[in-house]
């Protein structure tokens, strides 16, 4: 369902019309159409994003590009922004959070996210290791704050470490394709040469563009960077001087980003600062069954000290009168959605991961800190 | 005397933990296999409905219209039973897909997602064949058991069976509403009612809109052969659908309790319960697929929350627990429980004991009973 000539594309609209109108919804009713479309191709879809894995690279040993081609229901992103990706793993959907990497004026209309795989990144590893061209995963529209600016910034400096690469990655490429004059500045943080996601294209980019200074920083100053060890503003100073000109871009795990906003709040400066945290730093997991942390009823603003006794007891305790029925867990009229936190099922003692899904009010407790959508 | 009263307590315990053992190993084991059954099984059904609905269209050809019935009625079974009254309960809510979670399902019946999950997950299945507290017991019209006072109107109970079958979507859809409480025993107001039934109806609307008003004008001149065969395959889901349900709890043998039994009752004695008051059918492959395997409605009374697809799997093991402690588990053809149950509805036609069996807890039954006779009769 992606067009490519006008004709197609009117019919395509037509067609889009006609599955969102009233009359495709009362005879579809009560499924709605989406549901009687992906009976006959997974990507058939009247509202949702779904896309076509296109192709499968490893330009580092631990990571993974795909190459996807959403349906007609992509609006499009801007460099920086996010995708949220669903695949179902074990039976299990995930959604994870990627940038595209791809430059906006990419010709075939895909989109290309890269993702590391971590020792601990169920998705990720799932990603580089089972996913297969021919695939089909469900995205959401583009997020996010961090993006590039519409009137672009006269002097652009981008930082990222590891995987962040991404979001920066794109803004080079669309800057690069749209002939953009000013000075680009990509200062890039890895362990090693070898894991440095489009190290290749970059280096071409910067042989290439006159305007754009390449500075990679490895871990020990043998990798050949440019630069060596963590960031600091040692980096900055010497290699970055006009640094407070420019309108930074920042993406990287949390320690490295925590340094780089100190060097900007130092400078008062912060406001030419954009950042996109792409891994939360995750709150301590208390493991015996002591209780700890609190209960968070986010629609209802309500907050209360998590006192041990189970989600549906402890809303009820504090005003709140969620559905609930059989209050052993066979019924679940209690069901509701946890935003953030771990849970323990009193029936099998497992603790839950701190993804949001869907859990039984009746027989989970909090381990720590728990946000309910109630 | 029903083995109820004659197990000990370290026998319940010992039955509990035997269950729970199989309940979390089941669990545990929930994924991939489980995925893909419940999407192939959606994928068929929704193409099932399509075909049918397609072949409506041209119903002025006889076996067109013959074999749009069939598709239409199966994909309609298939939707109720083993989707969507497995998905309401839970089933699939680990999977973490909107689309088939017990929140936000909903099937094509006229009964609402909220009032389904609160008449049948709750009270059908927390309570299961206790007096006064399951209203599965007769629907509020029928006299299922000999321990609900005999009134002059259940002379027609087997007319009234054959009513509550018929229409069995609508009065499944009404029965949260207990319309009882308001014609019979006016413990409900009108308003009180008007509000409850608003739900309802919005959803009642939708679905005889779709059926018998756009379909059919979808066919144009050939609307009434549409409107005929969507006649023919919502009959034919409410009977199936309601003869399923009716071989689950109302065979002869099957136990009902007083509300007594539920004063602190334990995991064990739960269990026990709803292995007593459950009976299955026994059939092949499709017969357990098109009653949404209620055909293990023990299994299913056991692990509401377990795909029911791996009953088939589960129910050698609890049979052979049901030996082990000397309980019964009742099982036989669809045919013999199904006569069965006729049985009883006729016999409870007619005053006193509809059963000549089993005394024991049934004359306990009503010494536990004594003063809430009359709430038992509000049963009725």
């Amino acid at each position: 369902m992606s067009a490519t000539t006008p004709t197609s594309r009117r019919f395509q609209q037509g067609l889009n019309r006609l599955l969102q109108s009233r009359v495709a919804d009362v005879l579809s009713y009560p499924h709605g159409v989406d549901r009687y479309l992906e009976v006959f191709n997974p990507l058939w879809s009247a509202k949702e994003v779904r896309a076509r894995v296109d192709a499968v690279q490893h330009l580092t040993a631990d990571s993974v590009t795909l190459t996807l081609t959403p349906n007609s229901n992509w609006q499009g992103f801007v460099p920086g922004q996010y995708v949220q990706l669903t695949v179902s793993i074990n039976g299990k959907l995930h959604t994870r959070c990627y940038s595209p990497a791809n430059s906006l004026y990419r010709k075939d209309g895909s989109i290309e996210i890269t993702a590391k795989a971590h020792a601990d990144g169920f998705v990720s590893r799932y990603l580089r290791d089972v996913v297969r061209v021919g695939d089909v995963v469900t995205l959401s529209q583009s997020g996010g704050e961090f993006a590039l600016p519409e009137q672009r910034p006269e002097r652009v400096l981008l930082i990222s470490g590891g995987s962040g690469i991404t979001p920066v990655m794109s803004m080079l490429r669309t800057l690069c394709d749209e002939g953009y004059q000013g000075e680009i500045t990509f200062l890039h943080y890895a362990n090693r040469a070898q894991d440095m996601i489009y190290a290749s294209e970059v280096n071409e980019i910067a042989t290439h563009f006159d305007n754009v200074t390449l500075l990679r920083a490895f871990a020990d100053e043998s990798e050949g960077g440019e630069l060596s060890g963590l960031f600091s503003s040692e980096h900055l100073f010497k290699s970055v001087p006009d640094f407070a000109q420019a309108t930074a871009f920042l993406c990287g795990p949390p320690p490295m980003m925590a340094a780089v906003e100190k060097v900007w709040d130092e400078q008062g400066i912060s406001d030419r600062l954009h950042k996109e945290q792409f891994t939360l730093a995750t709150a301590a997991v208390d493991d015996g069954g002591s209780a700890e942390g609190e209960v968070r009823f986010v629609r209802s603003e309500t907050l209360v000290t998590n006192d041990g006794k189970t989600l549906l007891e402890q809303a009820e305790a504090a005003g709140l009168n969620p559905e609930s029925g059989c209050r052993m867990g066979i019924c679940y009229s209690c069901t509701c959605k946890k935003t953030a936190g771990k849970i323990r099922d009193l029936r099998t003692g497992e603790i839950s991961s701190g993804d949001e899904e869907d859990i039984q009010l009746c027989v989970s407790v909090p381990v720590g800190t728990v946000a309910l959508d109630i | 005397m029903s083995i109820y009263s004659t197990l000990t307590p370290e026998q319940f315990d010992a039955i509990g933990q035997e269950l729970d053992a199989i309940r979390n190993r089941e669990i545990a084991d929930l994924g991939e296999k489980d995925e893909k059954y419940i999407r192939n099984l959606i994928k068929r059904q929704r193409q099932l409905e399509v075909a049918g609905r397609g072949l409506l269209m041209v119903g002025f050809l006889p076996p067109a219209w013959l074999a749009g019935v069939a598709c239409l009625s199966a994909a309609k079974i298939l939707d109720n039973m083993e989707i969507g009254h497995n998905v309401m309960h839970g089933q699939y809510d680990w999977m973490g897909d909107k689309n088939i979670s017990s929140r936000n399902f909903d099937w094509d019946n006229t009964c609402t997602n909220t009032a389904w999950k609160q008449t049948h997950n709750y009270e059908h299945h927390t309570y299961t064949n206790v007096l006064d507290k399951d209203h599965d017991i007769g629907y509020g019209i029928l006299r299922m058991s000999d321990e609900q006072e005999w009134e002059p109107r259940f002379l027609l109970n087997p007319i009234l069976a054959v009513i509550l079958s018929t229409f069995f979507q609508h009065f499944v859809a009404v029965q949260s509403l207990k319309l009882e409480d308001y014609l019979i025993y006016k413990t409900k107001t009108k308003e009180e009612l008007k509000a409850e039934f608003k739900p309802t109806w919005k959803k009642m609307r939708k679905q005889l809109v779709k059926d018998y008003l756009m379909f059919p004008a979808l066919a144009g001149p050939f609307a009434p052969f549409v409107f005929a065969g969507n006649v023919a395959a919502n009959l034919a889901r409410n009977l199936w659908s309601s003869q399923v349900i009716f071989n689950g709890h109302f065979p002869e043998e099957v136990e009902q309790f007083p509300e007594s039994v539920l004063q602190d009752e334990s995991r064990g004695h739960w269990y026990v319960r709803q292995m007593l008051g459950s009976a299955n059918f026994e059939g092949g492959r499709l017969m357990h697929i098109m009653s949404g395997n209620l055909s293990f409605q023990i299994e299913h009374h056991l692990f509401p929350d377990i795909p029911a697809h791996r009953y088939a799997k589960i129910s050698p093991e609890v049979k052979a627990i049901c030996e082990k402690y000397g309980l019964p588990y009742n099982t036989g053809s669809f045919m013999r429980q199904s006569l069965s149950v006729w049985k009883r509805i006729v016999k409870l036609s007619l005053p006193g004991k509809g059963k000549g069996s089993d005394k024991g807890l049934r004359g306990k039954v009503v010494s536990l009973m004594g003063e809430s006779q009359s709430a038992v009769r509000k049963a009725a």
